[in-house]
């Protein structure tokens, strides 16, 4: 109690400090005053009793002295005036200070920058949803097909009635629409929901209305939609009235219900959505078949929000239980499968799971350049020590505290810290959507991968600050409490080359930087080798001469029929033209974002064990599609025009497939059944990729069109460029109905090079940190080198004095800075076999220790400490002897 | 030249500025300077001066409060009074100096015997 008031006190007096100064001024005067007229009552003369007035009072400015400390913090006024005196040091050396900075704002801003990202697009990706803490994605798993699979409409209403643990089951499935109709067709994004979408997620539409809870139901019985702010905006103009008006979408009216906050994108990493639709749309916007009764249909992406207090692995549990049993009651659809949640971070259907490891790669490298960067800065800092040892020295000899003077140098590194930290920030800020430029843009989404600048960033980023301000600080002040007075107040002996003692701390600096640095290079030239044989693995198409693009009929209006007219009459027609080799349409171009066909199947001769459910992927493809794709037919033929509705049912099976299911034999003529219909296997496709470049061979199979599905993705074989073809092909569909137009046409390269986009951030990323480490590096060494030169000038004279040569010094101080190379290369070298592990996830055909990258690394390492030595090596040889023994 | 004037003792200063404020209510810096060297005979070393970092002191411990107020010769002046923490503080130093000074006594006495 006593304590606090003291404080208090004591903090008033910090803030009040001027009047209470005047106040005791007064009081000091007065009090002299006073004993003056005593003195002079005594009989003295006026001087005599004012001189015995001040004699019996002591010393007035040490009384004065003695009242402030009694009456302010000490600790901070020392705190204030350390604060004054590092911000003169800094005007002093502004070069060395302004290089500090830097150096530490591209650390500090780099770590802000990626955790503002790891921030907004894994942990909190989705603005304006409360509780996200509690959310978590949820797919379906099956044992008979790797990775993921959806999760059918029946299932999850069933999950949602039978779990406990759960506040809310939401379901969400992304999809394409085509807006406009018309020469400017407008490609956009939306989600087929779950009508407690906006409800579970606690956004509040700005106008109108969320879903009501039995818009869940009734096949296409509700035609509304909650349209996205920007949609407002961009296309109504911000119109107040918009409530209850009509939005074509797919070619059928939809009431618009409701407007979505501005800020609210959806719940799909990396996508701004621009509408949405009640599950009862379903078989609108995600064709080809009404699923909301068929449990074996399984199309819906979605998100869980879990009880408060409950754990993943609770939440986890329980649903499985449910999933067993569902299994248990319907063995038809649901043999083998069962249903997974993940982390918002890891949700495998949208960006956040791919960018996962790109953040966590980025994330590593960030805090390397961090250390590397700490390191380079402990460096500098310890020139200036040096610089100033003579000041340090004079003020312990005169009874300073090396707690007080550690407790500057602190001062100094923090307010170079805070200042580095402040520009950190404004980096991370400018680099909040670089991510998305990084990334490419695809036809008509708006990509928003923004970095979030909030508290729990904020108080990372002043952590990470005031761990590099310990980390470079401390160099310095150890060096600092380490000054032995009685040698430093002699004069500066001089240092020898041999005379390593002196620069321990500098030179250990200077190996964990070059080891840093080589770990980093190693990383980097690893994944880039990974790159490399990515682009020269071919996916089994071709990816020059074949363009891709869709046509939306059905946005268009156009039913089954009319599509099947429609695409025929444009195919004829291009294939009419000069410049046009062939071309076909499909319902899913490879390494598209939209999802393959996949079906239970079985094979004639096959036996399939009691457990396991065959679930292959397939396409459904027009005829032509695999001459236009440049996929070779290695045994049978491909599908024809003859192959429609009415002919008997084909298939074309992949090599993978026919390998597995006909063990060998050749699968033409045989028999396949796909839910339950047997169609004719008719050809064997060679192997090629679907989804990814890095995806190992898996069976696969086609359909015809015709016979399943209509598809509107367009393949075009042609050796025209995409501009080009984007006129040729919007003229052609013109002459066939003017409200059509084509979607964005890329080439089959382009197609590719989308999905190996998080890669080349990864390059870029490890590419320049590498680099910038490398200069680091470098620059690290080469200080240490020529302070030790210029230490050491007057034994190097001596040395060139007495006959030794100029290659003969060369050598002897190029040496010394390989030494420490190479203690930094084989420390490296230790941490890189330990941490490329770590990105193994992410290399293609390379091992994580593959030798050609440490080899690489090491020569490149080598050549840059080489470069870094050599200055100051030469820079010895031209020591004047002369001068140097006589300075 | 044996000392005629005693240093003041550690901590005693305090106590002799709550008896004085206790004894003569509100006093000026100068008037309990003037009171403790009268008290003591004129026998105490005592820095004038050292009085005010005591008082301010004193009133961050919650003892006195100040006030400003006219003074004898009609100048602004700082008038210290004692409160009552200070006075349950001055009950319980009196008590402890009377014990100290009983015991410095004793040694006293005792140092006379043996010489």
């Amino acid at each position: 109690m006593t304590r606090l008031r003291v404080l208090l006190y004591r903090l008033t007096g910090l803030v009040r400090r001027g009047s209470l100064e005047r106040d005791l001024d007064e009081e000091l005067a007065h009090h002299l005053q006073l004993e003056t007229a005593e003195n002079v009552r005594r009989g003295m003369t006026p001087a005599a009793a004012r001189t015995a007035a001040l004699r019996r009072f002591g010393g007035v400015a040490q009384v004065k002295e003695t009242y402030r400390e009694t009456h302010g913090l000490p600790a901070i006024q020392s705190l204030w005036q350390d604060v004054r005196f590092g911000f003169r040091m800094m005007r002093r050396s502004p070069g060395l200070s302004l290089l500090v900075i830097l150096c530490l704002t591209l650390g500090i801003g780099a770590n802000s920058a990626v955790f503002s990202w790891i921030e907004g697009i894994l942990l909190r990706p989705f603005p304006l949803v409360v509780h996200q803490e509690r959310m978590m994605a949820m797919a379906g798993t099956n044992r008979s097909v790797a990775g993921r699979t959806d999760v059918s409409w029946p299932d999850f209403v069933d999950l949602r009635k039978n779990c406990t643990l759960f506040d809310a089951f939401i379901a969400d499935k992304i999809m394409g629409v085509t807006l406009a109709i018309g020469e400017r067709a407008h490609r956009t994004v939306g989600s087929i929901v779950s009508a407690n979408y906006f409800k579970a997620l606690g956004v509040h539409p700005m106008l109108g209305r969320g879903f009501e809870p039995d818009e869940d139901f009734g096949r296409n019985a509700h035609p509304v939609t909650v349209i996205s702010y920007r949609m407002w905006q961009e296309r109504f103009r911000g119109d107040p009235g918009i409530i209850g008006k009509q939005q074509m979408l797919n070619g059928m009216p939809h009431t618009i219900v409701g407007v979505a906050p501005e800020g609210f994108y959806g719940t799909f990493v990396g996508w701004a959505m621009q509408f949405w639709v009640p599950a009862s749309m379903q078989e609108r916007f995600e064709p080809p078949a009404y699923k909301l009764e068929d449990r074996g249909a399984r199309w819906i992406e979605g998100f869980v929000m879990l009880k408060p207090g409950v754990t993943p692995a609770q939440a986890q549990a329980e649903i499985s239980a449910v999933a067993k049993r569902l299994e248990a009651d319907y063995p038809a659809t649901n043999r083998g499968c069962g249903i997974k949640l993940y982390p918002l971070w890891k949700t495998p259907f949208n960006n956040a799971g791919t960018l996962f490891p790109t953040l966590g790669i980025a994330l590593a490298v960030v805090v390397f350049v961090l250390l590397i960067a700490c390191a380079n800065v402990g460096n500098l800092l310890l020139v200036r020590a040096f610089g100033r040892r003579h000041e340090m020295t004079v003020r312990l000899a005169v009874g300073a505290g090396r707690g007080r003077l550690l407790k500057q140098l602190l001062t100094e590194g923090t307010i170079l810290s805070i200042l580095s930290a402040g520009g950190g920030l404004v980096v991370a800020h400018w680099c909040r959507n670089l991510l998305a430029l990084l990334l490419p843009a695809r036809g008509g989404v708006t990509m928003t991968l923004p970095g979030e600048l909030d508290w729990r960033v904020l108080a990372v980023s002043a952590g990470v600050c005031l761990v590099s301000t310990l980390l470079f600080g401390l160099a310095p002040a150890i060096q600092a409490s380490k000054i032995d007075l009685v040698s430093s107040l002699k004069a500066d002996s001089a240092g020898v080359v041999g005379g390593r003692r002196r620069a321990t701390v500098r030179s250990s600096l200077v190996v964990v930087q070059v080891a840093l640095s080589f770990v980093l290079l190693v990383g980097a030239v690893l994944l880039l080798q990974s790159l490399w044989e990515m682009q020269n693995t071919s996916p089994g198409f071709s990816t020059r001469g074949v363009l891709t693009t869709g046509i939306d009929l059905r946005s268009a209006g156009y039913d089954a029929q009319r599509i099947k007219t429609f695409q025929d009459e444009l195919i004829d027609r291009l294939q009419g033209l000069g410049g046009v080799q062939s071309a076909a349409f499909a319902r899913n171009t490879p390494f598209s974002y939209g999802s393959y066909s996949s079906a239970e199947i079985a094979v004639d001769g096959y036996e399939t064990a009691p457990d396991q459910q065959l679930t292959v992927d397939y396409n459904e493809v027009g005829p032509g599609y695999l001459a236009t794709m440049g996929i070779p037919v290695v045994s049978g033929s491909e599908f024809t025009r003859a192959d429609n509705e009415s002919a008997p049912l084909v298939a074309v099976v992949n090599e993978a497939m026919a390998a597995q299911y006909w063990r060998g034999q050749d699968p033409v003529g045989g028999r396949l059944q796909v839910k339950g219909r047997w169609m004719q296997v008719v050809g064997v496709a060679k192997m090629s990729k679907y989804r990814s470049l890095r995806e190992t061979p898996m069976p696969f199979f086609y359909v015809p069109m015709r016979q399943s599905a209509m598809g509107l993705g367009l393949e075009v074989r042609t050796p025209l460029g995409p501009e080009t073809m984007a006129k040729v092909l919007a003229r052609e569909i013109h002459k066939l109905d003017a409200n059509v137009a084509p979607s964005e046409v890329i080439t089959m390269q382009e197609q590719v090079d989308r999905t190996t986009a998080f890669q080349r951030v990864a390059v870029t990323m490890l590419g320049v940190f590498g680099g910038l480490a490398l200069l680091l590096a470098a620059i690290g060494l080469y200080g240490v080198m020529s302070y030790t030169v210029s230490q050491s000038a007057r034994e190097l004279g001596l040395r060139m004095a007495l006959g030794a040569g100029a290659a003969h010094l060369l050598r002897g101080v190029m040496s010394q800075g390989m030494v420490l190379t190479a203690g930094g290369l084989a420390l490296g070298a230790v941490g890189a076999l330990a941490l490329t592990r770590l990105i193994a996830g992410m290399l293609y055909k390379v091992s994580p220790r593959d030798p050609l990258a440490f080899g690489v690394a090491f020569v490149v390492m080598t050549m840059a400490a080489g470069v870094a030595c050599f200055l100051p090596a030469w820079r010895a040889t031209r020591t004047d002897p002369v001068r140097a023994l006589r300075d | 030249m044996p000392k005629e004037k005693t240093d003041i003792l550690h901590g005693s200063l305090a106590f002799m500025v709550l008896r004085t404020l206790d004894t003569l209510g509100p006093q000026h810096g100068w008037g309990i300077a003037r009171r403790i060297e009268q008290i003591s005979g004129d026998a105490l070393e005592l820095n004038q001066g050292t009085l005010y970092p005591a008082l301010l002191r004193l009133q961050q411990m919650g003892w006195i409060t100040s006030e400003w107020g006219a003074s004898e010769n009609h100048r602004r002046a700082r008038f210290y009074s004692i409160t009552r923490a200070g006075k349950k503080q001055l009950a319980a130093e009196a008590k402890n100096w009377q014990r100290i000074s009983g015991i410095l006594a004793r040694f006293a006495r005792q140092t006379g015997a043996s010489s």
